[in-house]
């Protein structure tokens, strides 16, 4: 299978250990992914919180930029949350509002073939990936691990323009930790918000929902949670302030432990929450 | 109809509502006060007016009050409000319009921080063509000359080697450049 790619930024920075894991994981599965030639910033939630038209056109660049690569594939994927969301919108907005798409056109200066699909990669390794040759590759299935998945808001919200899985009460994680071995626990607070970007100015309102959020995946009787999302990991990685800390991991990370993958030390080191003592006291270093 | 808000009596003006619909598509006229949007919003308790208020506002004409308000900074685009309202109406869209009306009037907003944090981001990327952490909480901690607050987050972070010191670059500058020209600068002008 290959793909085009949107790495988004924070693969270089705040999220690299998902990458290295992304890359380790997708190595094993055998997917390859072809990075789109010099995308740029997506404008995450800043530009369209200040400025709709800029919201659009910035993600819409890099839409024009998987449209010269449509023979390789025509399916661009991301997965960032944030990202995908910001993709999503700005197809959802070429496809379906003529005068926006005019706008758009016009502001980044191409023209709108509709033939790229924007996917996630929780998407992808639910829905193209079969099932068997997920568990195929499973070297240590991890069912000590008692976690909670943790989805947050730009994945699944708004579904008419994300199209993904149930909004409020989302599946993808669950099935591919489900796979993998482990012991996932339900809760409720799968959707909820993690403060998102209020974490820079207002940390102590960011520290409460953490806090929140962290009480019931403990109340769930979760060890550890896992996500998709950069900034859902890095909020609740940096802002747990109680005794016990539950680590936040990548769903890829976890991926690559069940299939034995080498070098993962290195994405541990990148967590503020050290996985290294409950991972050591399962058993799965 | 008049009514009454912050011990002022203030006449309706349904042309507000009109401006809102028109410049969002976002029928903000079939709100019925069922309060869902509000039970579902992480940080309605923090906002001076929870989202169906804003509902009620734009129902009254209260524009300025809103572009003054501190919950349009607040709402965090999680679109809560909008998976769960009966009728469709996606609330998170039209905090949109109000930041970008508010911050086109110039009007002095009271989270100052966080206009200003979006504004950083967005002219990061109209520098870089990316966003570069390290020059970015530079210019928001030098703009905002808040050097204090969360300085331990960032160093965290840049101990783990999480924050590179040197930004990439697009190669389409120009690109990127011409999307800015054509929005965000014709919009806010030269005004940081
Ligand atoms: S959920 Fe919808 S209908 Fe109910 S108060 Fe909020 S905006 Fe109005
Ligand atoms: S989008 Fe904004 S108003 Fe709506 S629930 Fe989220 S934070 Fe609240």
């Amino acid at each position: 299978m290959k793909f085009s790619y949107y790495p988004g930024c924070t693969v270089h920075s705040t999220a690299i250990e998902y990458a290295k894991s992304i890359d380790a994981v997708l190595d094993v599965l055998g997917i390859e992914l072809k990075e789109i030639e010099d995308w740029n910033c997506c404008g995450a939630a800043a530009a369209h919180s200040i400025h709709r038209q800029l919201g659009l056109s910035l993600p819409a660049r890099n839409i024009a930029q998987a449209q010269k690569q449509v023979a390789l594939s025509s399916q661009l994927i991301t997965s960032c949350p944030g990202c995908f969301n910001a993709l999503k919108r700005a197809d959802y907005a070429l496809r379906n509002d003529g005068e926006t798409r005019q706008e758009i056109e016009n502001v980044v200066g191409f023209s709108y073939s509709g033939e790229v699909k924007i996917r996630s990669l929780l998407d992808i390794l639910n829905n193209d990936v079969p099932q068997e040759s997920l568990t195929a590759k499973v070297k240590k299935p991890l069912n000590k691990l008692k976690l909670v998945c943790y989805y947050g808001c730009a994945l699944v919200r708004p579904q008419a323009v994300t199209e993904l899985d149930n909004p409020e009460n989302p599946m993808m994680m669950d099935t591919l930790m489900d796979l993998m071995g482990v012991d996932v626990r339900d809760w409720s607070y799968k959707t909820e918000c993690c403060g998102a970007d209020l974490a820079l100015t207002h940390g102590d309102l960011v520290q409460k929902i953490v806090g929140r959020l962290i009480e019931h995946a403990k109340d769930a009787g979760a060890e550890a949670i896992v996500t998709s999302c950069g900034l859902c990991q890095a909020n609740l990685d940096m802002r747990q302030t109680g005794p016990d800390p539950l680590p936040v991991f990548y769903f890829t990370e976890l991926m690559g432990v069940a299939m034995d993958v080498p070098n993962r030390k290195a994405w541990w080191s990148k967590h503020i929450v050290d996985p290294g003592p409950l991972l050591s006291r399962l058993g799965y270093e | 109809m008049n009514y009454e808000l912050s011990g002022q009596t203030v006449a309706r003006d349904a042309s507000f509502a009109n401006e809102v619909i028109e410049a969002t598509g976002v029928r903000v006229d079939r709100c019925y006060q069922c309060m869902t949007c509000t039970l579902g919003c992480p940080v309605a308790d923090v906002m001076d007016y929870p989202p169906n208020q804003v509902m009620r506002l734009i129902d009254l004409g209260a524009k300025e009050t809103l572009l003054r308000s501190r919950t349009i900074w607040m709402c965090v685009t999680c679109e809560t409000c909008f998976a769960r309202c009966p009728n469709q109406i996606d609330t998170a869209a039209v905090m949109d319009y109000l930041r970008e009306e508010a911050t086109a009037q110039g009007v002095e907003v009271p989270e100052a921080r966080i206009q200003l944090l979006h504004r950083v981001f967005a002219e990061n990327i109209k520098s870089f063509g990316k966003v570069h952490e390290a020059t970015m909480l530079m210019a928001y901690k030098l703009k905002s000359k808040d050097f204090f607050s969360d300085m331990g987050i960032g160093l965290k972070l840049f101990l783990k080697g999480k924050i590179p010191l040197f930004p990439s670059k697009v190669k389409g500058m120009q690109e990127i450049k011409r999307i800015f020209e054509k929005t965000y600068d014709k919009t806010f002008g030269g005004r940081s």
